[in-house]
């Protein structure tokens, strides 16, 4: 065991992966910056000066408070307070937690469902091949947003207010992972294409083994790097999305804030001066994509893998 | 190419036909129209009786086939908020909306042509660097957030005095960071022209053009850095083309090449995707309109969702899917048409 694990660490030092990464400050920055924003969103309990779900830690009396450093800051709210007297930082905290489960979340949900139809059209061909890509040509040309506004939409309207905001966060989960399958299944599937060609297949095939065999163990592994970027990617749509439909109210309720509907409770306030409610989360949000969208496009230039364009 | 023409129509008609299945099935599974007519005093056989006249106990396809024939015939229902059909709503609502995607169309592409072509032509040009990182930072940026905040620089301002205003460098500074704010962030404004049938429009007064320039700025900020990346990239390649190099071979010049010769073949995949993106846009809208309470469809299909209001809901779906349906169509047709070497028998090449 231990062996495995050393010589897998030794493989790794010498990739080419590796290589390149020690050489790409954009990269270097990007991976310490995703890093913070992670451990500091996993460890947030620990972190926080306040628990924003706790309402009685919280003082309607301490409401719109600004950060420190200008007028009329309390010290003991480093960015300042929200319209409810929640600690800014401490909701950007939780709220950068709920971001990233529900952008990891969505897209664990893509993969599975893009590797296996995409697997599926990929290698059986045929009718299976013509319908599922027509599916996802469909869906891709209503544009993934628009899809998830209304399956979201949908379920607001059969769930009713109060439930739907109870479930939430596996609410969002599913629609953005239904409304994004078809970018994963579409390069999966023209990797599946160029790899079936190759000889390995075909001697699996003669050795008799089964389709399934052939699918998950044999071809799966070698579409694995093409996989990984575009899943790099799609977490950074996913949090875009998830910021969008809860800032459209069809996502998280302002009592479990994510980093979207936290944005939305303060643009009502934005017009009274306290501009740090909305832009102070924004700020975040836009951080943590812009790193993850950077790491995605250096991943791709060191795999270059066959990517669909647009 | 006739079958080229028949097998994208008969496409089109196939997604519509499943549209309106999808439509159907909210309608029927979220609306019972019973409770939006009678009150908790009617009953049961009396509800029961209503249903039967309603139709609402026929088989399901019997009750979808209705359906479909009267949207066939421009009857999608009545609007239970508005009490007018449903149809006369969303006429009322798309003039807004299709004002604000022509105006955010019109900076796409007076922005991204010349932006992107530069950056092509020159890669390694700071200039270029400058507005490739841009580009790479507008994608991170959500639509609403930009909206948020162009409204608090433009709309409301920002007053800056991190420099000390006893010395002139210092109040310089601070006034060149400060804005002013006054741009109008909310509705079309009071001052509309009346064009004809139930088109308002914002575009002659000066007033109404003011409400257009911040969520038409806003909405063509998320699809600019994309037309920006793909008009670069496809002018690369296309400058990197043998015909190319035997027309700098010639002795043509610079200006003539890049812009009479190259430019003309990269127009043609950048004009099919950029079809494809004005229909997306339509998504981004809803966004925008929300933001600055633009009363356009995206706005209303929200305050649809928060009403509960079934009819309308579905109404927007049908009508949102013909919009793109069609412009996928003609899209694919054009390119079927400019493009010669597209596979006729549907598979993209």
């Amino acid at each position: 065991m231990t062996t495995a694990t050393v010589s897998r660490w030794d493989r790794f030092r010498e990739s080419f992966v590796w290589y390149s990464f020690k050489r790409d400050k954009v990269a270097i920055i990007s991976f310490l910056v995703l890093l913070l924003m992670v451990l500091a969103a996993i460890f947030a309990p620990l972190l926080a000066p306040a628990n924003p779900y706790d309402l009685a830690q919280i003082n309607i009396m301490n409401s719109e408070m600004p950060p420190v450093g200008l007028d009329g800051a309390d010290p003991a709210f480093p960015l300042g307070t929200d319209a409810q007297g929640r600690d800014l930082l401490s909701t950007i905290l939780y709220g950068t937690r709920v971001s990233l489960m529900i952008g990891f979340g969505a897209v664990l949900l893509q993969a599975v469902l893009g590797i296996l139809f995409g697997l599926m059209a990929g290698y059986l061909g045929g009718k299976v091949d013509a319908i599922l890509m027509r599916i996802a040509d469909v869906q891709l040309s209503f544009s993934t947003l628009m899809v998830a506004i209304i399956v979201g939409a949908v379920f607001k309207a059969s769930f009713g207010n109060l439930m739907f905001g109870e479930i939430a966060i596996y609410m969002l989960i599913f629609i953005i992972g239904i409304a994004e399958w078809p970018q994963i299944a579409r390069t999966v599937r023209a990797s599946v294409l160029a790899e079936k060609k190759k000889e390995y297949v075909e001697a699996a095939r003669v050795m008799g083994f089964g389709t399934r065999r052939i699918m998950f163990r044999h071809i799966l592994p070698n579409t694995l790097s093409p996989i990984f970027v575009i899943a790099t990617v799609q977490i950074a749509n996913a949090i875009i999305s998830e910021a969008a439909l809860s800032f459209l109210g069809l996502g998280m309720p302002e009592t479990q804030p994510s980093l979207g509907s936290l944005i939305k409770s303060g643009f009502d306030y934005i017009q009274s001066g306290s501009w740090w409610i909305t832009l102070i989360p924004g700020l975040v949000l836009v951080v943590l994509v812009l790193v993850i969208n950077l790491l995605g496009d250096w991943l791709r230039d060191v795999m270059n893998p066959r990517l669909y364009k647009g | 190419m006739l079958a080229f023409l028949v097998q994208r129509i008969s496409q089109a008609f196939l997604v519509m036909f499943v549209i309106s299945v999808i439509a159907f099935a909210i309608q029927d599974g979220l609306g019972d129209p019973l409770q939006q007519m009678v009150g908790m005093s009617v009953s049961e056989e009396e509800r029961e009786a209503l249903r039967d006249e309603l139709g609402l106990n026929d088989p399901i396809v019997v009750q979808y086939l209705r359906f479909a024939g009267n949207a066939l015939q421009g009857d999608l229902g009545n609007s239970y908020f508005y009490s007018k059909p449903t149809l006369e709503v969303i006429a009322e609502h798309l003039p807004a909306t299709l004002e604000l995607v022509i105006g955010a169309s019109l900076i796409i592409v007076f922005l991204s042509v010349p932006i992107g072509v530069y950056a092509a032509i020159r890669p390694q040009a700071w200039l270029s660097k400058f507005f490739m990182g841009i580009s790479t930072v507008g994608i991170s940026i959500p639509v609403f957030l930009t909206a948020i905040v162009l409204i608090q620089l433009f709309s409301i301002g920002v007053t800056v005095n991190w420099f000390p205003s006893d010395t002139g460098w210092g109040q310089w500074f601070n006034d060149f960071f400060s804005t002013d704010g006054g741009m109008p962030s909310y509705g079309r404004g009071g001052d509309l022209v009346h064009l004809f049938g139930t088109w308002e429009s914002g575009l002659f007064t000066s007033e109404g053009l003011a409400h257009l320039v911040l969520p038409c700025v806003s909405l063509a900020s998320i699809m600019l850095p994309l037309f920006i990346r793909l008009i670069r990239a496809e002018m690369m390649e296309v400058l990197q083309s043998d015909y190319i190099r035997y027309a700098r071979a010639k002795g043509l010049s610079a200006g003539r090449i890049n812009f009479l010769h190259a430019l003309k073949n990269t127009m043609l995949p950048v004009i099919t995707v950029g079809g494809v993106q004005i229909g997306i846009m339509v998504a981004y809208t809803i966004l925008t309109e929300t933001v600055f309470q633009w009363p356009g469809l995206g706005l209303m299909f929200l305050e649809a969702i928060t009403r509960s209001d079934i009819p309308l809901i579905v109404a927007y779906l049908m009508v949102v899917g013909l919009i793109f349906v069609v412009t996928n169509t003609v899209v694919d047709l054009v390119y079927g048409l400019v493009n010669p070497t597209v596979k006729l028998t549907g598979k993209k090449a």
